[in-house]
């Protein structure tokens, strides 16, 4: 296995593609390593990204926030204008492991990973987040509902990297809040995720919303008929039975070890609405 | 006098208070050496090539170009493990399940392993290991297995305890049925009869520390072994069996443990360490895998369990039975029996039966976990209880105070109890601010009592007067939590000097004669017994240099605080001589001062618990937090107070996993779902509340110092415990463990449709 | 055979070299290459917080950081806590409230405790017990040990 570790994105682009063999990034390794320890995969080359100045750091700018690919969700959780601003972003990232994985995973790494149930994932698509990927020989950037294609697969070619994650400006009485369930009180993967994000008008009504689902179908889900369901609603009871009514019809889980088709369904409702409330007490709603 | 066993009441200097563990400091720096801790030089890195199957015929193991690998020294299979049983058809299991023999019994069942110089030339040596597996149909489910047309686990096993003596092989391993009484009349003369089953789900010990061992093994026959274990003793005569080599010239010696809980009572790869270190002539360093842990060493059962519990409108229990199938693995073992016998240890009945199921299923070998058995029948048991209490308007508590055994009641498993704690744990509980306390919306409240044996067993003991009248014992039970400490002031009491000149070692099989495992709550019940005699054997060395010194005869010495005395008007004029006198002049008197003691302790005294469980249950998801725990139990005499605490909060911790999230998912194939602390969840910090205890002590009459076994009784109420409270606070009784939020949540719904 | 690679790092306050595979973790390092048997391997996978360290002062799980990445970097283990021969009051607590049993979960515990402390020196209950989520105890139902790290929160806070 060789071990590289290049000081720029397109450096890092390069060396993965050229790569005849099997290549891999390396953030906080907190599944990648996993995977080497399980006997998964056995790379025959491993780019460290953390030495790549582009990539370390949160940015603050009049367009919104930059979160470089290799700054660990510890990191985020310390930015005190991030928390502020993008609360459920920031939570989401912080439900990831204990703390001896909060100082090393990433939230790029959790979208790269692209397991159904990435926490930071459902987060990411309420807030409207967007990833600039960098290739060898040119850059683009995705919505990030785009990126992730099904368990275990992204639509990234080969050669491109996630160089950072970016946070649209946050609009005035605007809230966003995520939840998973999870059977323990920490260290599980979460059997259900509910990401909501909402801005709400001078009456405190919801003009616009975004509500994702994760852990539920084999990739993390924008569901538009949830947003749709509240959308000009002050949340009331009416508008978040339709809500419940929404995320369960966009559910398509499995059964597995950590939960059965109908417990994940029933559960979507129910984290869905709480995030609602939650995001919609955030935005000043009452 | 030396060796009476009988509770002498008295007032402890030693015993009983809480000094700092002489452990403490090598653990708390990482200085402590355990399992996989230890290096030798030119060692070799052990891998264990397992089964992907849960059944299937090994019909070739094709090891040739694993063997022709640069830097592999050894590859073994079965073929390097030569059947020498002899007819012993338990040894005969443990080698199969050591190393597959004809057949893959498991998902994890070990083929073939290799040493090689490094961990990724063994891992390639592994993967060119060339298997041809024909796969078999299997059976995983404990009520599939005992079905007519369920595939066959062992062909070679028929079942024991029935009558006539079958014709054919049979899942069903054994038979056992414990009771007494009529049940049938008993349950005729009923007011109320309540009928209900059960399902408890596979768990494991989940010790943080995987097996290690360090195995060289010469060609002359002489063998080394460092191995994290429970009993290297054991390790020693079934390891040399195993081998063919003479059991003296295997030393085995113990690091210290990192968790054992029984799992490491039993023998699972030191085997094929030694195997490898023998083929190779080099020592081999032989690590599990978590993943390993978890496939391929002793996991609980899992079981099903009928209860059927008949009363009288008075609160009396007129007849009470319980039908246990549990299963063993691959390989026959007393597990079912085990619940058999502790099923209604609780209470006193008149008319009682239990009938347990030992039943083989394609799983690892079942192994012991803390009081084994004994949780899933309590669960099944106590719930059951409480069905009972609430049709006859009876408060649970009350209930099982009326029916609790008491001294001189006939157990339902046969012996006659003597003073036992059952009745007063159940008046602490009344007593108990626990029970008090406000409960808050969607949470509910459960009480359990549990019950287990304590063992005694082979032991061996030196004790040993350094010249400045220090102490050594030297013990062979391997200390998991704290025994070092308690034995050292059990040593301390009887000899009555300091604790701080006492030092306690564990030694290994070289230096002492056999020992018994460190299981069944034995440790220190068993040392500590055979310190006591050992330091009486002492003593008695002692006054006779005593009586040397001054001339006197030694009728007329006495020992008392850690001094020998002239007793009598007419030796007034004598001064006393102290240990530490005595001990500078021991090599003038007669040579070294020691005792010795070897015996089969018995009388271990049975321990009661009741625990009070407060949980919270919400409303929509099911998702449980334990918001309150209380532990009180009988521990005879608290030796060292602060480790009977943390055996009582560590069991519960246990029991409260297992309650609510522990289980070994298995898919259609038969291969382990989870073999990993992420999908096997045991509690992290956050999961728990701190855990009250209370100690209480009721001397066991068949030890000096009273002293019961501690260490396992905790893991058993806490199923019902919690089974109880979830049951009070969703409203609908729980029969299916653990009690995991998807489980929570159907039951709820299936009793709302 | 992998080539090797020469790692130069700082652990527990020395210069220290090394060589390794680059596909070897730091935990397999510390164990097998420098003898620091402190630091555990319970999973190998981060569920279990045994082979805690901290890596320029944050707390990781020494299993997943391969060996190269010290390069340049501060390595603390179990085996630098103690200050030559006086103890840190965490590690004197824990032996004092019988913090713990078996031993073999105490080395990461008191690595996590220590990183909890160093970043909150007033902790709740609840806060002591998430930051600790990290480190499973199966001995002591993490009762004890949470006692102690309160009660060295409070002796520290008074220094």
């Amino acid at each position: 296995m060789k071990y590289q570790t290049p000081s720029t994105t397109k450096e890092a682009a390069v060396l993965i593609k050229r790569e005849r063999g099997k290549a891999f990034v390396l953030a906080g390794g907190t599944d990648l390593m996993v995977r080497m320890k399980i006997g998964l995969i056995e790379p025959d080359l491993v780019v460290d990204i953390k030495h790549i100045s582009a990539m370390q750091s949160i940015k603050k700018s009049a367009s919104g926030f930059r979160v470089g690919a290799a700054v660990s969700a510890a990191k985020m959780g310390e930015n005190n204008a991030l928390k502020k601003a993008w609360p459920g972003v920031v939570e989401a990232a912080n439900l990831i492991g204990s703390d001896q994985i909060q100082n090393r995973c990433t939230i790029a790494g959790n979208l790269c990973n692209a397991s159904p149930a990435a926490d930071a994932v459902p987060a990411l698509i309420a807030a409207g987040a967007k990833v600039n990927i960098v290739g060898p020989q040119r850059r683009r950037t995705v919505a990030v509902e785009k990126v992730i294609t099904g368990p275990g697969t992204t639509s990234l070619a080969k050669g491109e990297i996630v160089e950072a994650i970016t946070l649209p400006k946050r609009l005035p009485k605007s809230g966003d809040a995520y939840l998973r369930f999870i059977p323990r009180s920490d260290m599980d993967i979460a059997v259900v995720g509910a990401g909501v994000g909402l801005t709400l008008d001078n009456n405190g009504v919801i003009k616009s919303a975004r509500v994702a689902l994760g852990a539920v179908a084999p990739t993390p889900l924008l569901v538009a008929a949830a947003a749709k369901a509240i959308v000009g609603t002050k949340l009331n009871k009416a508008a978040l039975e339709k809500l419940t009514v929404a995320c369960t019809a966009a559910c398509d889980p499995i059964d597995d070890m950590r939960g059965t088709v109908e417990f994940r369904t029933e559960i979507a409702g129910v984290l869905a609405r709480r995030a609602a409330k939650i995001a919609y007490k955030r935005a000043g709603g009452k | 006098m030396a060796n009476d066993t009988k509770f002498r009441n008295r007032k402890f200097k030693a015993v009983g208070t809480r000094p700092p563990r002489p452990d403490g400091l090598d653990k708390v720096t990482g200085r402590a050496k355990y399992g996989a801790d230890t290096f030798a030089p030119g060692q070799l890195v052990g891998r264990v090539l397992r089964s992907p199957h849960a059944h299937a015929q090994i019909t070739r193991i094709d090891t040739s170009k694993a063997e022709k690998l640069n830097g592999v020294k050894a590859v073994i299979t079965s073929k390097d493990l030569p059947d020498l049983t002899d007819g012993d058809s338990d040894l005969y299991d443990t080698l199969e399940n050591c190393m597959a023999r004809d057949r893959a019994l498991y998902d994890g069942h070990a083929v073939a392993a290799v040493a090689a110089i490094d961990a990724p030339t063994a891992r390639k040596a592994l993967k060119l290991i060339r298997v041809t597996y024909t796969i078999l149909p299997h059976v995983t489910d404990v009520d599939e297995a005992i079905k007519p047309d369920a595939p066959i686990v062992q062909p070679r096993v028929y079942t024991s305890g029935v009558s006539p003596k079958p014709k054919s092989p049979s899942n069903v391993a054994r038979v056992s049925e414990f009771g007494h009484g009529d049940v049938e009349a008993g349950f005729k003369a009923a007011d109320i009869i309540v009928e209900k089953s059960y399902k408890t789900e596979q768990t494991h010990q989940g010790y943080i520390e995987p097996h290690a061992c360090l195995a060289s093994v010469g060609p002359d026959g002489h063998g080394e072994l460092w191995v994290t274990t429970q009993g290297h003793f054991v390790f020693r005569n079934t390891c040399a069996a195993l081998l063919g080599m003479d059991v003296a010239k295997l030393t085995v010696t113990p690091s210290e443990v990192g968790g054992g809980f029984g799992g490491k009572t039993h023998v699972w790869m030191e085997p094929i360490a030694l195997a490898l270190s023998r083929k190779a002539n080099r020592p081999v360093k032989l690590e599990m895998t978590r993943n390993e842990v978890f496939r391929s060493t002793g996991p609980t059962s899992s079981t099903s369990i009928d209860v059927k519990i008949g009363v009288k409108k008075n609160g009396r229990i007129t007849a009470a039975s319980a039908y246990l199938r549990y299963h063993d693995g691959a390989f026959p073992g007393i597990w079912a029996m085990l619940g058999a016998m502790t099923s209604y240890a609780c209470y006193d009945l008149k008319n009682v039966k239990t009938v347990g199921y030992d039943i083989l299923v394609n799983r690892p070998k079942v192994g012991a976990y803390r009081a084994p058995s004994a949780p899933m029948a309590a669960f099944a048991v106590e719930s059951t209880i409480n069905e009972v209490a609430t049709k006859i308007g009876m408060d649970p508590i009350d209930f099982r105070i009326k029916n609790a055994a008491k001294e001189g009641t006939k157990s339902s498993y046969g012996p006659t109890y003597g003073p036992i704690g059952i009745g007063p744990t159940l008046a602490a509980v009344k007593k108990h601010p626990h029970m008090r306390a406000q409960l808050k919306k969607n949470q509910g409240r459960g009480m359990a009592c549990g019950f287990w044996f304590n063992f005694g067993g082979e032991t061996c003991t030196d004790l040993n007067i350094c010249v400045d009248g220090t102490v050594t014992l030297t013990v062979g039970t391997v200390d998991l939590s704290g025994s070092r400490t308690s034995l050292s002031l059990i040593a301390a009491e009887e000899l009555g000097i300091p604790y701080e000149r006492v030092k306690c070692n564990i030694s290994d099989t070289a230096s002492l004669g056999h020992n018994d495992m460190t299981d069944g709550s034995r440790g220190t019940f068993s040392s500590g017994m055979s310190i006591i005699f050992a330091a009486r054997n002492a003593i008695d060395d002692l006054c006779q240099r005593a009586a040397d010194t001054w001339g006197i005869p030694v009728k007329d010495v006495v020992w008392k605080d850690g001094r020998a005395l002239a007793k009598g008007k007419k030796h007034r004029k004598l001064k006393s001589l102290s240990l530490d006198d005595l001990a500078a002049a021991s090599s003038n008197t007669g040579g070294p001062i020691a005792g010795h003691s070897q015996i089969v302790a018995d009388g271990a005294g049975v321990s009661f618990a009741s625990h009070i469980c407060d949980i919270e249950v919400d409303p929509e998801t099911s998702a449980t937090k334990v918001v309150r725990y209380t532990v009180i139990q009988d521990a005879g005499k608290a030796v060292h107070p602060d480790y009977v605490e943390g055996q009582f909060q560590g069991g519960a911790a246990q029991g409260i996993g297992w309650a609510l999230n522990e289980e070994y998912v298995y898919d259609e194939n038969g291969r382990l779902q989870n073999p990993g602390f992420l999908d096997y969840r045991v509690p992290v910090c956050s999961d728990l509340p701190f855990i009250d205890t209370q100690i209480l002590e009721i001397p066991n009459p068949n030890h000096p110092y009273g002293i019961r076994g501690v260490g396992e009784t905790s893991i058993v109420p806490p199923l019902a415990a919690i089974g109880n409270a979830v049951s009070d606070v969703a409203g609908v009784r729980m029969t299916h463990v653990p009690m995991s939020p998807p489980r929570i949540r159907k039951a709820i719904k299936d009793k709302q449709a | 055979m992998m080539a090797g690679t020469l790692v130069s790092t700082i652990i527990n306050g020395d210069q220290i070299e090394f060589a390794c595979r680059p596909d070897e973790t730091l935990l397999e390092v510390l164990r097998n290459r420098l003898g620091l048997t402190g630091s555990k391997e319970g999973c190998g996978t981060g569920d279990c917080g045994a082979c805690s360290i901290t890596l320029d002062g944050r707390l990781v799980c020494s299993c997943l950081v391969l060996a190269v990445e010290a390069e340049g970097r501060k390595v603390n283990t179990i085996e630098g806590l103690a200050d030559g021969d006086t103890l840190h009051p965490l590690q004197t607590n824990f032996i004092n409230h019988a913090a713990l049993q078996c031993g073999v979960c105490t080395p990461g515990l008191l690595i996590a405790s220590k990183a909890l402390l160093d970043r909150n020196p007033n902790p709740t209950d609840e806060e002591i017990r998430f930051a600790l989520a990290g480190n499973l105890c199966r001995c002591t139902g993490y009762d004890k040990i949470v006692h102690a790290v309160k009660a060295t929160a409070k002796e520290l806070r008074k220094q």
